[in-house]
């Protein structure tokens, strides 16, 4: 049945404030969740200050600041620092965006910060994205044909191309299916908002040749039906995109082929 | 998510049995439901409403009416048939441990088909005695 409270050794703790940096004028106060594989405590919630005056005006920036300058061993996954990898995606104030794109003075203070829900943590704010990134790789996201590729390219109109405007875009940082409650629930089964986008990403090809075999594998009641409608995808995404409405239109494909 | 130890890759783990191929016709009949359970709503709601202030004998005239006792009769089964769909969903999203989880999906037809049977034989039961 469904677990209403975490197990006992997932329970969060107070954790411990971390000395304020000297001579800062202008603070802001963090409370990050901590978890170590290692030391077997329960996780904590840890309070640190960042001086805002030494510091860039991002969440990622205020991390890294904390990293840097007061607590080498906070751990988190960051790159490009300007919302392209993906990487830094985490629960920022309740909600799951990216740290470099999220701008500190849009969060109210304290600024709490989690790792993405709902998912395996591998240490601090890094969570286990295997079975995500299974579940992205099993929808197959690349072009397949039957027909000999041609000598120069795969052509496609700029109208056709233009269908995958608000697809293509997706960095695949997994704020929107582990914002959703039904992926959540059936983390294993259902494909999540994202793998869903990328699937309509490649059913939507023009070039594309492997149309049905693609509906066929989404065609179960888990993979693609647990999809409510709830709408925390489209909310979360912080590319701005909406993976609720692909997967309402891979729905609408699935009654085309049959009516 | 589950954290259980598995040495399954994640691959195989998300392939789990394959596609059930099927999902879809839930889906239409799940939507076709809901669009017919609007009007069919509105015309139960008057039937009600044109009930209020009768004796047992006149209402029994009214809901014994071919028009009334077929909306009636296509509001209790499309009715309990949105049910059941509807329910199935809710057990398949909550509940994990897969006995359970049969036993409650049959449990729900039997308990569908039980309220839409005792429903239609109450319709039929007014319009033919």
């Amino acid at each position: 049945m469904v677990e209403f409270a975490l197990p006992k050794n997932s329970v969060v703790g107070l954790g411990k404030t971390w000395p304020k940096p000297a001579n800062a004028k202008r603070l802001t106060e963090f409370r990050i969740y901590r978890w170590n594989p290692d030391d077997n405590r329960n996780p904590s919630i840890d309070t640190y200050y960042v001086d805002r005056d030494d510091c860039g005006p991002m969440v990622l920036d205020a991390l890294l600041f904390i990293k840097n300058k007061i607590d080498p061993t906070l751990t988190l996954r960051r790159s490009c620092r300007e919302g392209i990898c993906g990487s830094c995606a985490m629960n920022i104030d309740g909600e799951n965006t990216l740290a470099c794109t999220k701008a500190i003075d849009d969060v109210k203070a304290p600024v709490k910060i989690n790792p993405l829900p709902h998912m395996p943590v591998v240490k601090d704010l890094v969570p286990d994205l295997t079975v995500f990134y299974a579940q992205h790789a099993s929808i197959e996201p690349w072009l397949k044909t039957e027909t000999p590729a041609p000598e120069k390219e795969w052509l496609q109109s700029p109208d056709d191309r233009s269908k995958l405007d608000g697809l293509y875009e997706c960095i695949l940082c997994a704020c929107c299916s582990t914002s959703c409650p039904s992926y959540w629930w059936n983390g294993e089964r259902y494909l999540g908002p994202s793998a869903l986008l990328q699937a309509y990403r490649w059913l939507i090809d023009s070039r594309d040749e492997a149309t049905g075999e693609r509906l066929d594998y989404l065609e179960d009641p888990f993979r693609l039906y647990r999809c409510h409608t709830i709408m925390n995808c489209a909310r979360a995404c912080p590319k701005g995109l909406n993976p609720a409405k692909a997967i309402a239109e891979i729905k609408n494909m699935m009654i085309d082929r049959q009516a | 998510m589950t954290q259980k130890a598995s040495l399954r890759t994640p691959r195989a783990r998300v392939g789990f049995l394959g596609s059930a191929k099927s999902g879809t016709h839930h889906a239409w009949m799940m939507r076709l439901t809901a669009f017919a359970l609007l009007p069919l709503t509105i015309a139960f709601v008057l039937v009600v409403l044109s009930l209020v202030g009768r004796d047992f004998q006149s209402a029994r005239i009214l809901l014994g009416s071919p028009l009334a006792g077929i909306l009636l009769l296509l509001f209790v089964g499309v009715g309990a048939y949105h049910m059941t769909l509807g329910m199935q969903v809710i057990i398949e999203d909550y509940v994990h441990s897969e006995r359970t989880k049969h036993l409650a999906l049959m449990a729900n037809i039997c308990f569908g088909l039980l309220i839409g049977a005792a429903l239609v034989y109450s319709v039929l039961r007014l319009s033919f005695t």
